[in-house]
């Protein structure tokens, strides 16, 4: 075609060719990410909250402060191959602990979207579902989860299906709304378009409400995995076996606040390695969406 | 050579489509909103789009020009009235009746290649490598085979407009509907925009329907151009553009295109007067008007 086309590549330009692969695109992004500020500012801030907290319980030992462990307490229990207080990353028992919370992260998790997403969909695709699902919905969702508590022992036999359920429960609501308000995003030339193009009714709920709906169901999985956590560690306290949060109120209980702490860290640690896969799924998923922040200098 | 509608039909049709669709509203009324908020959009309003011509519809912006795509594209239904298209009432939207909306439609979800597959594929029409050839074809033609893996979001507004072009013609409509598809796209891109589709036109001479807020925009591309009135909306004025084809950019400065340009001008305006005075007193404001212009022109 003879006119000018608006964005073809200038001559003078060499393109890069292709992107390297393998040990060549991990050491072109590890280059990229250390010419940045952000892993030094990500250090600085790490080293400072740990001086902070170092200075008020182990050097100057402020009032109030001082029964508290310091960091160094904490660390080198934490990282001692015979640790005074019997938990340390060299003993089975701490490994114990995280393995059954995330086990039971996993099964709520996967139950709470696996019956979230689908309900939010239906209800931001049809009006009928929606009249129907949503007070019940809104009247359920803010009750507090450790209201539920003596319910879940009733209901549930045992220590991990009270515990599963209370986790689920909480991020259930959430995944539900934000998949909800996910269908609510979606413009309406979006739908216009694919009727034009031909599309039936499950067409569109196909190829337009899942994929539109997309990014807002994972944002609402980023926040129901950290919900579910908050809600795993508060069932685990009053009616746990094993795990984090049974880790932290058995040390309370115990009169011994290292473990305690190092139960906190850890779940800080692992809750944030949980929300980074989903991030990591959602961005695999959702391609079109990585290039489109991209764009965005995000 | 000047295209009438009656020697278009004599234009060598290209492609299956090319000058089939004949496009007719007979008397449609549509209005939004019940009881006290009820809101006459459309009244009245009837008109023929001739097979193989390009009719432009301009108007008042609010006029309902969009709520006229809404109804031949089959988004919404009128209160009361006929829409057929080659005699059969238009019932919904289908493929035979593309839109390139105002804003960019191509689902961001799929890349350009993906976009242009979508009805297609959909419909199971058109499959595998003939599919695969027709997509590479189209987006050749609207330059962005170098592109076609890209998505939306990566494209420029102009070539945004484009992929949309491709993804509307490969379902081979008898008609394109086009609501300000230039619109948002900066002065230079939508003059090159004007002068791509226009090529592609006069190439297909597939019936078109385009609405625009820009007169000359609507001079330089129409056989026919639609002036609506104020809302209640019905067709105001029919002027027929005699302009040769195929077109080109300096025909807009003729004494002909001139003609068309001061025709238009006079009936929009009145219209926008008509709007901008409705709540005043707005014959007293008509009359002044006029009376200003009648010494002027004798003075
Ligand atoms: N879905 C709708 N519900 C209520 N009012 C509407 C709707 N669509 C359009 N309108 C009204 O119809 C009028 C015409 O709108 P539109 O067709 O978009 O005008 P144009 O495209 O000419 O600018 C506007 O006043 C608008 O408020
Ligand atoms: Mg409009």
């Amino acid at each position: 075609m003879s006119e000018p086309v608006a964005g073809q590549p200038q001559p003078g330009v060499t393109p890069v060719q292709g992107p390297p692969a393998g040990l060549g695109m991990f050491l072109y992004k590890a280059r990229k990410n250390l010419t940045g500020s952000t892993p030094y500012l990500m250090m600085g801030g790490i080293g400072l909250w740990l001086l902070t907290w170092w200075l008020l319980c182990e050097v100057f030992s402020v009032p109030r402060f001082e029964k508290m462990p310091g960091p160094v307490a904490v660390l080198s229990e934490l990282f001692s191959v015979e640790p005074f207080l019997g938990i340390s990353v060299f003993t089975q028992e701490y490994y114990q602990h995280i393995y059954l919370s995330c086990r039971r992260i996993f099964f709520a998790f996967m139950i709470a979207t696996g019956l979230g997403v689908p309900l939010g969909l239906f209800m931001g695709w049809s009006k009928t579902v929606r009249d129907y699902a949503f007070p019940i919905l809104e009247t359920v969702r803010p009750i507090p989860i450790l209201a539920w508590v003596p319910l879940a022992i009733l209901m549930f036999a045992g220590f991990e299906a009270p515990v599963i359920y209370l986790a689920t429960l909480a991020s259930f609501f959430v995944t539900t709304l934000n998949t909800l308000l996910g269908v609510d995003s979606i413009d309406e030339s979006y739908f216009r378009a694919a009727g034009c193009l031909g599309a039936k009714r499950r067409h569109i709920f196909w190829h337009v409400v899942v994929p539109g709906s997309m990014p807002f169901i994972f944002t609402g999985l980023q926040i129901s995995i950290g919900v579910a956590w908050f809600s795993l560690v508060a069932a685990e306290m009053v009616s746990g076996d094993g795990g984090l949060g049974y880790l932290i109120v058995d040390a309370y209980m115990n009169n011994v606040t290292v473990p305690m702490v190092i139960g906190m860290i850890t779940l800080g640690f692992v809750g944030w390695i949980t929300s980074a896969l989903v991030r990591l799924v959602g961005n695999r998923l959702m391609q079109w969406r990585v290039r489109a922040l991209a764009l965005e200098g995000r | 050579m000047t295209v009438t509608p009656a020697s278009s039909g004599e234009h060598e049709a290209q492609g299956p489509a090319s000058g089939k669709g004949k496009l007719e509203l007979r008397n449609v009324n549509k209005g939004y909103g019940e009881a006290w908020e009820r809101q006459e959009v459309l009244t009245h309003m009837s008109l023929t789009i001739a097979p193989g011509d390009l009719t432009a519809v301009i108007g008042p912006s609010g006029c309902g020009k969009s709520t006229l795509v809404d109804l031949i594209a089959g988004f919404e239904r009128p209160d009361s009235g006929e829409i057929l298209l080659n005699g059969e009432p238009v019932t919904g939207p289908a493929h035979d009746r593309m839109v390139v909306f105002q804003e960019t439609a191509l689902l961001p979800w799929l890349t350009a290649y993906q976009n242009v597959a979508f009805g297609p594929k959909l419909r199971g029409d058109l499959k595998g490598e003939a599919l695969d050839a027709e997509i590479n074809r189209l987006l050749d033609k609207v330059g962005l085979a170098e592109f076609k893996d890209k998505y939306p979001i990566q494209l420029s507004g102009g070539m945004q407009r484009r992929a949309e072009l491709a993804r509307a013609m490969i379902n081979n409509p008898l008609i394109m509907i086009m609501d300000e598809p230039f619109r948002g796209l900066d002065a230079m891109t939508r003059e090159l925009m004007q002068e791509f589709f226009l090529k592609l036109f006069e190439e297909t001479r597939r019936t078109n329907l385009f609405v625009t807020s820009e007169l000359d925009e609507a001079i330089f591309l129409a056989d026919r151009l639609i002036v609506l009135s104020n809302r209640p909306t019905s067709v105001r004025e029919t002027i027929e553009i005699g302009l040769p084809r195929p077109r080109e950019f300096h025909m807009l400065s003729s004494p002909e295109a001139f003609k068309y340009k001061r025709q238009a001008m006079e009936v929009l305006h009145e219209e926008a007067m008509r709007g901008f005075t409705r709540s005043g007193d707005q014959q007293a404001f008509l009359d002044a008007y006029r009376k200003g212009d009648e010494a002027q022109s004798d003075g």
